[in-house]
């Protein structure tokens, strides 16, 4: 038995959701009594030894051509055939996008359990026991596994990423694809360039129908662009088109967990709450003292957006300017 | 084309959430149950390709007798039949064995299920059964258009979407932008008249085995009462967040 980490890579490189889940399958191995191991996929342009300084004892890289763009059923069946080579009953994800997607395959391939969401390290290791995010940010589940064999998928920026020095030794191996593997064949992607992608970001600015007009998003994004945040924004401003529908969270939108939340001119919905309320830190500002989101805010301010919002940017290039 | 619609039955969006049996059990005392919101979209989607090309839409749940006025209200918005596993299962690896088993059973085009469902979250059973059945699963699916047996699907991914094409049949994981909220159908009188009579089976579950268990339920820790800042003093609270939160 040993830990399999899938160490994902957007365009050939590693993102912070990659160390983190490194890291996290290395403590998950500590506690087992046994070996960290990642696993990358396809044609990798940064330094895989990176790994080891999270904690793979061992960095295993397949190369095929079947590996070249994303489908779940052949990144799970090149997963499956390192684990299986490797001895891991267990395997570690993190939930992003495609994260998401090539777990269950793997589950399937590995007749393991699946759990989703996973925002601990394990309570126990035998049976193996997590701790998850359920109901919409409204409740937390104690998951038991009764499988020989888990996966588990970990939320992104859940369990921070933690240096444990390994040794890392790198091999690279070739992948026999399945041609009898149905899958969906990618045609494009479209991703937004020099933007943060909304679910790995630690800093959010949102705002919602409190700006009053689109035009008026560009204090928004100035305060993003000084805090280095992404930008949000409520189900009512997508739905009418003045912010695109990427950028909405919420029960029907995103769901994040960002360290910082500034919700500006938002009321407060449940159904907004359900995307955010996991939000390590949450401040509102609204004209409104008794909007519902000052309930569940940390810090807040009464007042007027177009007022606050210049000011809290030129404080914050102040307080940049002096450390 | 047969389309299976993957229903989930979930407490409503604005639903307290309290645990009981001592925190093994979500507590369903005066709590309304609805067709979980993802789905909804799919299924106002598959309406759409039934009205463009035909075919025929199946509803599903794994559930008890319990989750069948879930089912009901998905007969009253245009599904034709509707299918209840008979089940109650704790886990997903489960509910997908099932529905796997009634699609081979059945044959179906495309199997429409929600991204995820608003109470476990899980966001499991499209992958799940994609794979159990060797289909493309594609999650979370914000458009899909039909050319003959061709899909053409866009999917959201870290930072963009991506564009894909598959042969059916596949299983989509939707949300908003298959349909967006105002072509949400709802029931009108007719369509709950005519739900009554429309077919609503019940089907044994097969042999399947739950791979996870909930241990206990608790609740996120309550915040602490919000600290409010002065509008012209905007310094402190940016002196907060660095200090106190350690966030900045």
């Amino acid at each position: 038995m040993s830990v399999l980490i899938y160490a994902e890579t957007w365009e050939g490189k590693f993102k912070k959701a990659t160390f983190e889940a490194v890291s996290y399958g290395a403590q998950v191995a500590a506690a087992m009594q046994t070996e960290a191991f990642a696993v990358t996929l396809g044609n990798i342009s940064d330094d895989a030894s990176v790994l080891a300084k999270y904690g793979a004892s061992k960095i295993i890289n397949v190369q095929s051509e079947s590996l070249a763009e994303f489908t779940s059923a052949h990144f799970a069946k090149a997963i499956q055939q390192v684990a299986q080579a490797n001895g891991a009953d267990t395997v570690i994800v993190s939930g992003t996008n495609n994260g998401k997607m090539v777990a269950p395959y793997v589950a399937v391939n590995l007749d393991a359990a699946l759990i989703t969401n996973v925002i601990s390290q394990p309570e126990s290791v035998h049976p193996l026991q997590v701790r998850r995010g359920a109901f919409s940010a409204k409740g937390l589940a104690d998951f038991e596994s009764t499988a020989n064999a888990n996966v588990l998928v970990i939320t992104p920026n859940a369990l921070g990423v933690k240096e444990i020095a390994a040794s890392g030794s790198q091999e690279t191996t070739s992948y026999n694809a399945d041609q009898g593997l149905r899958v969906a064949t990618v045609q494009s992607v479209d991703r937004a360039k020099g933007k943060i992608p909304l679910p790995e970001a630690e800093l959010v600015v949102s705002a919602g129908r409190g700006m009053k007009a689109p035009e008026n998003w560009k204090l928004i994004e100035e305060l993003a662009d000084t805090l280095g945040a992404a930008t949000a924004c409520s189900k009512p401003v997508s739905d009418i088109g003045w912010r695109p529908h990427s950028e909405h969270v919420g029960q029907t939108g995103i769901q994040i967990n960002p360290n910082l939340y500034i919700a500006v001119g938002i009321s407060g919905a449940i159904q907004h709450l359900a995307g955010v309320s996991a939000s390590k830190t949450i401040v509102v500002i609204n004209s409104d003292p008794e909007a519902p989101f000052f309930k569940a805010a940390d810090y807040g301010i009464v007042g007027d957006a177009f007022d606050i919002v210049p000011k809290l940017t030129e404080a914050i290039k102040a307080y940049k300017a002096a450390n | 084309m047969k389309i299976l619609v993957c229903i989930s039955h979930v407490p409503d969006t604005t639903s307290k959430i309290n645990f009981t049996a001592n925190n093994t059990a979500f507590d369903t005392t005066g709590v309304q149950f609805i067709i979980n919101p993802y789905d909804e979209f799919g299924l106002t989607r598959a309406l759409w390709i039934k009205e463009k090309q035909g075919g025929n839409i199946t509803a599903v749940t794994v559930g008890t007798a319990t989750v069948e006025p879930t089912l009901r209200k998905a007969l009253a918005i245009g599904a034709d039949d509707a299918i209840r596993i008979d089940a109650a299962p704790t886990d997903a690896f489960y509910v997908a064995k099932q529905l796997a088993a009634l699609v081979q059973e059945n044959g179906y085009d495309l199997v429409i299920c929600g991204q995820e469902s608003i109470d476990y979250n899980g966001g499991q059973v499209p992958g799940l059964l994609g794979a159990m059945l060797n289909w493309p699963t594609v999650s979370p699916c914000v458009q899909m258009e039909l050319t003959g047996t061709t899909a053409t699907l866009t999917r959201e991914i870290d930072g963009g979407k991506e564009i894909s094409t598959a042969e059916l049949p596949i299983v989509i994981g939707g949300k908003k932008g298959l349909v967006e909220e105002k072509d949400l159908r709802i029931p009108n009188m007719r369509g709950i008249m005519m739900a009554r009579s429309k077919p609503l089976a019940v089907r044994p579950a097969v042999d399947a085995d739950m791979r996870t268990k909930t241990i206990k339920f608790d609740k996120p820790a309550a915040k602490a009462a919000v600290k409010l800042i002065d509008k012209d003093d905007v310094a402190t609270l940016v002196n907060l967040l660095h200090e106190e939160a350690k966030v900045i």
